[in-house]
């Protein structure tokens, strides 16, 4: 099992969502996140003092995945949020020891793949 | 088939109302209201005498609904303040702005109840005349007599609004004058905001309601020295301050420098004694307490004639109007100019500084003047603002000081300048010519309005600086460093403005049980049934 942490363009949400779910991967976590990578500093003013943006608005997606899908996720994003411009954010790709659904109480890769997904594979 | 049965009696009924309408008795309403309505012995056949009575009173109480509305509209102008002022600062003290702003009317509206009014209008009273006025009664006016005339300083009947004042025209003036005192009291709360204790904003809202503001509205308002000015000194119309550029904003302008002066500045305002920007939480919420504001500024200026009677009002609304647009328009591209890009909330500063500058001449000027005293506040309130950030050092989160302060100077003497002479004959006890200003002739009339400007600048300026003085000694102005940077919302209110995620104050719901632990897990059947 792998933990797939993605940061990507605020805008390109729509796209990497149906990316996703159309390669079945439906079980997914996003929150609204800022930071600071190769972009440049933007510069705006407030009340006529200087207000400088190091950070800028991003999305993040943790989805937790068993290892058949690690490749295919890691594909869905990339296709969908590349720009070829700098900030289109980066994957990181990290070993997951332990998951547990929480209604259930199953675990790994049971917990990982949601029940739709199960049912359709059996 | 029971859609069409309801589809046809429905339209049978449709029918069936259209043909009722051919006994309407009077659609037009060209046949209600005639001469059965007035008052008389004999119905329908009025006397001379009860003819004259009935007009008498129907323009009384013209005069009483508008300037009853107006009031109401300024009341609602409070709602446009704490927008403003909220939208303008942090999350973090929401709260507490909006309590500052709701405070300054509740406890100032008691102060004023209990004796600001009678300091202010107690000396005014006169026969009912064209425009509604305090009752004959209320003319105890204490002043020093020098040359046989009384120079009023402060008004003495009227105190809880019993006795004499227990009177309809009173409660009309009551009002009409609290709600521009609330006006006054409530931009500070901008000027001060995000470190500002509520107990010394108490007391400084119970002293101003019920000293500083009525003494200085007394002297231009309720028949005070500076209103006879011109009456026994011949200095035009005296001071003229049609609804209140120097009365109210000044006063509000002057309040914020004095607290600001006791207050410092917020922590991080200034890093290395440069100003930084620290931007405000929710910009369209300032921008509707803007529209708000400019809403109900028409019952401020317009209102201000306490007569629904004086057709002068539609030039009144006008020249409000569009000073206020030419305010907008001019710090709009000023600040495009000035920073590269159009700036909101200087936008918002500039339209306010239209209307603050036009709120002294709107009855006495025409419409070009109009348009170019507004332009001249567009630009004077951005100057202002810079100038008191950068150089007075003063951190004004709304740029109240710009506003009110600067704008109100601008337009009492803007009255002086521009004043064209068709309108205010008799004002103050004046002369029968208009009021006339320094390009049309009158240079006394600003003369007038400088000693206006002074006075109010001596009087607001040391009492209040002696009051927020006292107030740091005794209770303290301000809130603890630790507090200023956590928020005034989790500190000197109970509850905060946005509860919930993201706030920095835990709420202990399930805080009953001792030991919070989690459950064990049962392992549950594979297959996620």
């Amino acid at each position: 099992m792998k933990m797939i942490t993605a940061i990507i363009r605020p805008e390109k949400l729509e796209e990497v969502k149906a990316a996703l779910f159309e390669a079945e991967v439906e079980g997914l976590t996003i929150s609204r996140v800022s930071g600071h990578g190769g972009e440049k500093t933007v510069m705006e003013s407030y009340r006529g003092h200087p207000l400088v943006y190091e950070f800028h608005d991003k999305v993040r997606f943790d989805i937790g995945v068993s290892e058949p899908f690690v490749e295919i996720t890691i594909d869905a994003i990339v296709k969908a949020a590349r720009t070829g411009e700098v900030g289109d954010g980066k994957i990181f790709v990290t070993n997951l020891e332990r998951v547990v659904r929480i209604r259930t109480g199953e675990t790994d890769r049971e917990a990982v793949t949601p029940v739709t997904v199960l049912q359709k594979t059996r | 088939m029971r859609r069409k049965t309801v589809l046809a009696l429905f339209l049978f009924g449709l029918l069936a109302t259209s043909l009722a309408v051919l006994a309407a008795a009077d659609p037009s309403g060209a046949n209600t209201g005639g001469i059965a309505n007035v008052p008389a012995k004999e119905a329908g056949k009025p006397t001379l005498e009860e003819i004259g009575a009935a007009v008498g009173q129907t323009r009384v109480a013209v005069n009483f609904v508008w300037t009853l509305f107006a009031a109401f509209l300024i009341w609602f102008m409070q709602a446009g303040f704490a927008l403003a002022e909220t939208g303008f600062t942090r999350a973090k003290n929401a709260a507490h702005t909006m309590m500052l702003n709701l405070m300054a009317f509740g406890l100032g509206v008691i102060a004023f109840w209990a004796c600001g009014f009678a300091f202010q209008m107690g000396g005014s009273g006169s026969a009912m005349g064209s425009s509604v006025s305090a009752p004959e009664a209320m003319s105890k006016l204490l002043g020093p007599t020098i040359g046989g005339n009384v120079w009023g300083l402060v008004g003495g009947t009227g105190f809880f609004l019993s006795g004499v004042s227990y009177d309809v025209a009173a409660f009309a003036i009551f009002l009409f004058q609290m709600v521009f005192m609330d006006t006054a009291l409530t931009i500070p709360t901008g000027a001060l905001s995000e470190r500002w204790k509520l107990s010394a904003f108490t007391v400084y809202t119970l002293v101003g309601g019920a000293v500083i503001y009525p003494i200085f509205a007394n002297w231009a308002w309720g028949g005070g020295w500076l209103s006879t000015l011109g009456k026994y000194a011949h200095l035009g119309h005296g001071y003229v301050d049609f609804a209140g550029s120097g009365v109210i904003h000044l006063t509000g302008g002057v309040l914020s420098v004095t607290g600001l002066m006791v207050l410092g500045p917020r922590i991080g305002k200034y890093v290395k004694g440069v100003a930084q920007a620290i931007p405000g939480h929710n910009l369209p919420m300032a921008f509707l307490g803007c529209f708000i504001l400019a809403f109900g500024w028409f019952g401020f200026n317009s209102g201000s004639t306490l007569s629904g009677t004086d057709l002068r009002i539609s030039i009144i609304a006008v020249n409000t109007m569009i000073a206020s647009g030419a305010g907008a328009s001019l710090s709009y591209f000023c600040t495009w100019w000035k920073f590269g890009k159009p700036d909101p909330s200087m936008s918002i500063n500039g339209l306010l500084a239209g209307l603050v500058a036009i709120t002294a001449p709107c009855a006495f000027v025409t419409a070009p003047a109009a348009v170019l005293i507004g332009a001249v506040a567009g630009v004077l309130v951005v100057w202002a603002a810079l100038f008191v950030e950068n150089t007075l050092k003063l951190d004004d989160p709304v740029g109240a000081i710009a506003v009110h302060g600067f704008n109100g100077i601008w337009g009492v003497i803007a009255l002086g300048l521009f004043a064209d002479g068709k309108y205010g004959g008799g004002f103050n006890g004046g002369p029968e010519a208009g009021v006339t200003g320094l390009f049309y002739g009158d240079a006394g009339q600003l003369v007038a309005q400088v000693i206006g400007l002074g006075a109010n600048l001596l009087w607001v300026g040391a009492t209040s600086f002696v009051m927020f003085k006292v107030i740091d000694r005794v209770i303290g102005m301000r809130v603890s460093p630790q507090q200023e940077m956590q928020g005034l919302d989790y500190n000197e209110v109970s509850s905060p403005g946005y509860p919930g995620e993201g706030s920095p104050v835990h709420f202990p719901v399930f805080a009953k049980t001792g030991a919070a632990t989690t459950p064990a897990l049962k392992p549950a059947p594979a297959g996620g049934k």
